[in-house]
């Protein structure tokens, strides 16, 4: 059996048993006889959520890598109908050369469709597109009563299921509508910022004039110094055009082993970003989508650089009003524990309303951040930000949680207990089993 | 030498359309453009399968049904491709059955069934295929055979036997059908990860059905005769042939 990991490889909870599905026929009925054996399962997409919403320990994990077929594509309007096992970099590859995108896309492209829309994902554009729910259409859904729904935009179920962690049933198929493009290429503009107001300042510019905007920051300067990038797509020309058909595009390299624990010290972390910093000069330029939209994605399997004990992704939202004193308090106390992280991202999201009743996205600034496993202690520290999250009336994001207790996920979201109602009981994850212990 | 037709003009009948490593190719020439026909038993998965081409770029594709054990449905299924696409410049015979090895070993009917399924019908597609092919003096004949009928092992000899059938049968044909400016090309994986396979515990020697299938399509436009997929089965075979049959027979594999 494959390794059913989560993308921080902690925690480590092992599925008692994997199916590959291949097939989108004979699912409903097949789904009701597993919940006549009495098994609890949730569909596993490429593994790419941070911590436990992908995991499904000790119980049975739906593998939906072979539900990876296009079911149309209408050149025309933009419309594409895939089944959910179908990646984001496979989208990509079929619709770029007709002059098409993903209306809002994730840091990876590594994603499934079916863990895009069961987690709402959010990117770049959030502050003027919102999230990828919006572009939904139509949504396929089988139910462990052996019901196969095609779920729209306006029905209760289809607002439970956007963001629905994969927990009201099995999504089999999703109608997407893409953005058109000229080229792709993006124009792009970097500036560095040195605290935290300037980079609210800059931002704020930056989004009016851009629709893709995201600043790294480098936490291991308090003042918050950085670089802030946006950009657009840019228009067709002589050295901007659409890309021929092609294979989708494979990371050039791979990490092929673990690294050692003593990679990801604050001495590799703070050279590492000292360099990210000089790197990025500030000016205008023109690059691919690929290195604007997923420069990690050109190193495979790039989790591993963190050692066999993986790591934590920790991100959160909080509204803009006090949102900097949040960020700040935050950011010191990781500091202070020595919490260095290489990869810190920065963003406002817009006020465009999710169609998910769980989604994570609102009005606010959000951070991102990741920070190697080291035990409890790890664990103990991301509780506490937590709370200074409750405090500023924030949220933290389940696709890349594997920490907040339940006490902290219900204040979050406290629609949960209506969300609940909409729960296949047939499905459940490591996740869903951590938040709700004692509650359901 | 024949030379391959355009890559977006291909016209392409796909026996056993449903099989993962079949579609993987099947996926390559609908990027290409070409017109396709898709032949296999389960119309639901056929149809799936034929929304995924059209999607990804196939000019035409038509679905056949077709049940490879019923033998009369052999040449009009292949009648029903010809007129629909309006003629074939490829075929690819890629349907196939892993039979439990240990029921097929004491079982005799099990065993008749499974060969019937994996030789004796690829012997009468073939040979249905070979008549048109030779007739219109071009085209491309793509069988997909296996590792395992390179030699006759204790744990897979009703699957190997019939594959070896098929890599037999397939190598006189190309003798005959070159001279009509026919390639026929013998395809031999390796273990592929494949739902066919899903029973199987995996090793470092399985292969994707992307790989596989991509390296079917390679040989379908290129010049090969016999390609084994992944390539480093050939040496490995060719050393598991040169064996002598006194120390192999105690070899367990």
């Amino acid at each position: 059996m494959a390794a059913y990991e989560s993308w921080g490889r902690t925690p480590v909870a092992p599925p008692a048993r994997a199916e590959r599905l291949a097939w989108r026929s004979g699912l409903p009925r097949h789904l009701a006889d597993l919940a006549a054996r009495g098994e609890t399962v949730l569909a596993y997409g490429r593994g790419r959520s941070y911590g436990d919403a992908c995991l499904n320990g000790g119980r049975t994990i739906l593998d939906t890598a072979g539900l990876d077929r296009f079911l149309a594509f209408d050149p025309h309007t933009g419309v594409l109908h895939a089944e959910a096992g179908v990646t984001l970099a496979e989208v990509l590859a079929l619709v770029v050369p007709h002059g098409w995108f993903l209306p809002v896309t994730p840091g990876t492209k590594y994603v499934t469709l079916g863990g895009a829309v069961a987690q709402d994902v959010h990117g770049k554009n959030h502050h003027v597109a919102g999230t990828i729910g919006r572009f939904v259409r139509r949504l396929g859904l089988v139910r462990s009563t052996g019901e196969a729904l095609n779920l729209v935009p306006g029905d209760l179920l289809f607002a439970a299921t956007v963001a629905g962690l994969g927990l009201t049933g099995l999504i089999t198929d999703i109608e997407l509508q893409l953005i058109r493009i000229a080229s792709d290429r993006i124009d792009q503009t970097t500036a560095r910022f040195r605290s935290l107001d300037e980079f609210f300042s800059l931002s704020a510019a930056a989004s009016a004039r851009s629709p893709y905007v995201v600043a790294w920051l480098d936490t291991l300067r308090a003042e918050g110094r950085g670089v802030l990038m946006d950009g657009d797509h840019a228009p067709a020309g002589p050295d901007a055009s659409l890309p021929a058909p092609a294979a989708p595009h494979t990371p050039r390299v791979t990490l092929p082993i673990d690294a050692p624990s003593w990679a990801l010290r604050p001495l590799t972390v703070r050279a590492l970003n000292e360099t990210y910093f000089r790197l990025n000069r500030p000016g205008r330029s023109r690059l691919a989508y690929e290195p604007f939209f997923y420069p990690l994605d050109a190193v495979g399997g790039w989790n591993r650089g963190y050692g066999r004990r993986g790591f934590y992704q920790y991100q959160f939202v909080v509204p803009l009003g006090d949102g900097a004193a949040a960020v700040r308090d935050v950011l010191g106390r990781l500091a202070r524990a020595g919490a260095g992280s290489f990869l810190a991202v920065l963003k406002t999201f817009g006020d465009v309303p999710s169609p998910g009743m769980m989604s994570f996205p609102r009005p606010g600034v959000t951070l991102a951040l990741d920070l190697a496993n080291r035990g409890d202690a790890t664990v103990r520290l991301l509780q506490t930000c937590d709370v200074v999250v409750r405090d500023a009336g924030g949220a933290v994001y389940p696709a890349k949680d594997a920490c907040m207790t339940p006490e902290s996920f219900q204040a979050f979201f406290p629609q949960w207990e209506a969300f609940a109602e909409y729960v296949d009981p047939a499905f459940s994850s490591t996740f869903w089993r951590r938040v709700t212990a004692g509650r359901l | 030498m024949p030379t391959s037709p355009p890559a977006g003009s291909a016209r392409v009948l796909i026996l056993g359309a449903t099989s993962a490593i079949a579609h993987e190719t099947a996926r390559l020439y609908a990027r290409d453009g070409a017109a396709l026909a898709l032949a296999a038993r389960d119309a639901e998965r056929l149809s799936a399968n034929a929304a995924d081409l059209r999607a990804r770029g196939a000019r035409l594709v038509v679905e056949i049904p077709f049940d490879a054990a019923d033998f009369a449905r052999h040449s009009p299924a292949i009648t029903e491709a010809w007129d629909a696409l309006g003629g074939l410049d490829t075929a690819l015979v890629a349907y196939g059955t892993l039979p439990d090895q240990e029921t097929a070993a004491t079982d005799a009917a099990a065993a008749v069934e499974a060969f019937t399924l994996n030789a004796t019908s690829v012997v009468s597609v073939l040979t249905h295929l070979a008549v048109r092919f030779e007739a219109q003096r071009s085209g491309v004949i793509g069988v997909v055979s296996s590792v395992a009928g390179d030699r006759g092992r204790p744990s897979n000899y009703v699957y190997g036997a019939a594959k070896g059938a098929v890599t037999l049968f397939a190598g006189g044909l190309r003798g005959r059908l070159q001279k009509a400016g026919v390639r026929v090309v013998t395809v031999k994986p390796g273990f592929v990860d494949t739902p066919m396979t899903s029973h199987v515990a995996k090793n470092p020697l399985f292969a994707s059905p992307e790989a596989v299938g991509a390296t079917i399509y390679r040989a379908l436009r290129g010049s090969a005769d016999v390609v084994y997929a992944p390539g480093f089965w050939r040496p490995v075979m060719a050393g598991i042939r040169a064996v002598p049959e006194r120390v192999f027979k105690r070899l367990n594999l």
